[in-house]
């Protein structure tokens, strides 16, 4: 198991070697990478709107409760909501659920691609598949990910404070001034530095599993199973990683 | 013309090929025919370079086409076009785009000579105008394989590689794809190799036939001389329908 494990690692980096390569025709991989924002990155933007403003929103009624004392103002839990939100809904929660989303619509895509041999026709004409399909698949990620996620943080926020105003839970007014209250722009870039990494691990992840798809349509459906467990796995490990370096 | 020298090929402990020599002419249809199994298309993605043979040679015109050095292999790749099985077109593009996708990576022709180009190449094999800003998903079996010998040719290739080219496709349409790999075959010159398992095919337009078994080149002749031939091997392979028993019994 250990050594299939890292032969996997292996094959991995090498595909990477094989993505991160000048792209044949930047014209053409200017027009891929439109192509791509618009259906790994736009197209997520009202799932990301839906899960930020509920989960916001829970996130408030369950702070609230729990800290329903006549001792704590609202202003803190204006201040847990924002922090829940910022350092780990927003870059965390939503990256895992946009590699469920995101993450198995590359592997089933370029799994489907392998298997109508669309790929070996891409290679018959001269074209490295891996940089033609792959490089604008990641790179998009890595730039519209971060967009994302600060609409996300956004809309969670807008969420908490309509729920507990909606509700009321919370006084609006100082709850608000909690989401200002000692507000640590760090904490921004730490969230938005975790986003890139998961970017980075959700399209290369999923692209390697089906760039790597043999036999049918089964198999497809398997790689991407795979690929959303195998991100899962590593963006929590890696949430872990960078919260340890970067806020110790 | 394509020489293949001694190609040989594994995959673990199966040998797949086991020292193959041809040579296939240019402006004719070569056919190679097998049983499932028989390496035909292991060979055939050898020729290509999809796969890298384990021992032997293949010249293109004389060019050493298994020793070049990857950045002479690309270049010398816009002298080929293939048709795939599945016609392997790229399914998020429509009929005109798939034709046009080589043309924009490697042609530096201004756009209306490019244009000009995908709209020879698409009335050539009898698309319709109709059927250019469609999704490749729409078209039938047989105009899929028809976009994908208008993709294959739009480079204006020396070598046109076909694997199965009829399969999945009714009898009549088997014939108008065949004519039609034949046609173009003459028309620009090229070198074609055809995989096969339709014998109609093989008698349709096979100038050049290649038998193969188990990896071992068993036989080799014209389409019509299959038809006399008294090799086991090709009894074997040719006559085992009725239809095929019919007409042996009727050649006498």
């Amino acid at each position: 198991m250990l050594n299939g494990f890292f032969l996997g690692l292996g094959s991995y980096f090498l595909f990477l070697g094989s993505v991160l390569r000048r792209p044949e025709s930047w014209r053409e991989f200017g027009k891929s990478l439109m192509r791509e924002i618009e259906l790994l990155g736009l197209s997520s933007i009202p799932l990301v709107i839906f899960i930020s403003l509920f989960m916001g929103a829970v996130l408030t009624i369950q702070t609230a409760i729990n800290l329903d004392d006549p001792f704590i103002p609202d202003l803190f839990i204006g201040v847990a909501v924002r922090e829940g939100i910022v350092l780990e809904f927003s870059p965390t929660i939503v990256s895992l659920i946009l590699a469920g989303k995101v993450g198995s619509n590359i592997s089933s895509s370029l799994g489907a691609m392998r298997v109508t041999e669309q790929m070996d026709a891409l290679q018959v004409m001269g074209i490295n598949p891996a940089g033609y399909l792959v490089l604008p698949k990641i790179a998009a990620c890595l730039m519209f990910f971060p967009v994302l996620i600060i609409f996300s943080i956004g809309m969670g926020l807008l969420g908490g404070y309509l729920a507990g105003d909606w509700l009321q839970m919370v006084n609006p007014d100082y709850f608000l001034m909690g989401y200002f209250d000692e507000f640590n722009p760090f904490f921004v870039v730490y969230a938005l530095t975790k986003t890139v990494f998961f970017a980075f691990i959700i399209s290369s992840i999923s692209a390697w599993y089906g760039f790597n798809v043999k036999g049918g349509a089964v198999e497809v459906g398997k790689a991407s199973t795979k690929a959303v467990v195998a991100m899962s796995f590593t963006i929590i490990l890696f949430n872990y990683i960078l919260t340890n370096v970067m806020l110790q | 013309m394509i020489e293949v020298r001694g190609i040989k090929k594994s995959f673990g402990d199966q040998e797949v090929l086991k020292g193959i020599d041809m040579q296939l002419q240019r402006g004719q249809c070569n056919l190679i025919i097998g049983s499932s199994g028989s390496g035909k298309t292991v060979l055939l993605k050898s020729i290509v370079g999809l796969v890298k043979p384990d021992a032997g040679q293949v010249l293109l015109d004389g060019r050493d086409w298994t020793g070049m050095p990857e950045r002479e292999r690309k270049v010398l790749r816009q002298e080929m076009g293939m048709v795939f099985q599945a016609s392997a077109l790229f399914t998020s593009l429509t009929v005109e785009e798939n034709v046009r996708f080589p043309l924009d990576f490697f042609s530096t022709m201004p756009l209306s000579e490019k244009n000009a180009r995908i709209a020879f190449c698409l009335d050539r094999v009898r698309i319709p105008q109709s059927a250019l800003r469609k999704n490749t998903a729409e078209l039938s079996g047989g105009m899929q394989k028809r976009v994908a010998i208008a993709r294959a040719i739009a480079l204006n290739p020396k070598y046109l590689f076909c694997d199965e080219p009829n399969s999945g496709l009714d009898p009549e349409t088997s014939v108008v794809i065949d004519q039609l790999i034949q046609e173009l075959t003459r028309e620009f010159g090229m070198t074609t190799v055809v995989n096969t398992h339709d014998m109609n095919s093989v008698l349709e337009i096979g100038d050049h036939v290649v038998l193969l078994r188990h990896g071992y080149k068993v036989w080799e002749g014209s389409g019509p001389e299959i038809l006399k031939a008294t090799d086991q091997e090709v009894v074997d392979y040719v006559f085992v329908s009725a239809l095929f028993k019919k007409v042996r019994e009727a050649l006498g």
